[in-house]
């Protein structure tokens, strides 16, 4: 059982997600894009990066590439699907999810440590958490800022489609802990299986204990066979 | 067939924020301009060849809807000349 890390020209964080998840014992390999989706991949990472340096829109190029469809035909099937950073923006551009990650508030590139509150975990994703649970993870994007129609994102939170929310240490959320200006702060969200999920904050970099967090690890531990 | 320019404008919904256009507001103001508001849109010129104009301009909407705008911030529009 593998999972395949996916690698677009300009993924950078595809390396990261490869020694975070070696890390936890999780067997994953990269793979280039054009050499399509291995048949027997038991999970798939969109990786975080600048595919095609983010020409058009962030992600906008990547989520059209062919390869995308497999990933789609996948992730109907079950496959376990995480998008993370740029790989959450291809993500919403290839239908994967919903909304859309554009332009932060503050019109920059934020880089820097935020608190999430995880919104349910009865997920993958978030089984390794508890329900209300604060984690802090790095984010570095500039286009984070989660964007949708209002009365769409009514109705996604009603499905419970919201994994992640920007929050401050004591899991209260609001505008001043909102680092990009996402409505609601919403920081991740699923799919329309709890299978795939998308978040722009990066667990990758928060799994080594040599780099100092460790919080995103039960993220990545969404790819462990159940 | 014909030689046709189709021009297609891609911008935000209204209400969408749109930080790189305050932005450049906030920098004309502090140049010494007046004014109310200001609203960035991108524009493609796409040379094509079509028996019509309504052909030119059917591929150019196809063309929007699946890459050059993103429907859930975008409004689009599309102008077609002869060339």
């Amino acid at each position: 059982m593998t999972v395949t890390i996916l690698r677009f020209g300009g993924s950078n964080c595809d390396r990261d997600a490869e020694r975070a998840l070696a890390h936890l014992d999780i067997d994953a390999e990269i793979v280039w894009h054009e050499d399509g989706l291995p048949a027997d991949t038991t999970g798939i990472v969109l990786p975080g990066g600048f595919s095609y340096g983010d020409y058009l829109r962030a992600g906008a190029m990547a989520a059209r590439s062919p390869i995308m469809a497999e990933v789609r035909e996948a992730a109907a099937e079950g496959v376990p699907v995480l998008g993370v950073c740029n790989g959450a923006q291809i993500g919403c551009e290839s239908g994967l999810t919903e909304g859309a990650f554009t332009t932060n508030e503050s019109a920059r590139f934020q880089c820097e440590h935020v608190y999430l509150r995880v919104e349910r975990n009865d997920t993958p994703w978030t089984a390794a958490y508890d329900e209300g649970e604060v984690i802090e993870v790095p984010i570095a994007h500039g286009e984070g800022r989660y964007e949708i129609d209002d009365d769409r994102l009514a109705e996604l939170e009603d499905e419970g489609r919201i994994l992640f929310r920007y929050c401050d240490e004591n899991g209260e959320t609001g505008p001043d802990v909102n680092p990009n200006g996402s409505k609601h702060n919403v920081a991740g969200i699923l799919g329309e299986r709890k299978s795939v999920a998308v978040l722009m904050p990066h667990p990758e970099r928060a799994t080594l204990p040599d780099i100092g967090l460790t919080d995103g690890q039960g993220v990545l531990r969404g790819f462990e066979s159940p | 067939m014909t030689a046709y320019t189709a021009t297609v404008t891609v911008r935000l919904k209204r209400g969408v924020l749109d930080p790189e256009a305050e932005t450049t507001k906030q920098a004309l103001e502090r140049l010494g301009f007046e004014l109310e508001e200001l609203r960035a849109a991108d524009r493609f010129e796409v040379d094509l060849e079509a028996d019509s104009a309504d052909g030119a301009r059917e591929r150019a909407d196809e063309m929007a809807e699946r890459l050059l705008a993103n429907p859930t911030i975008h409004d689009y529009d599309v102008e077609v000349d002869e060339r």
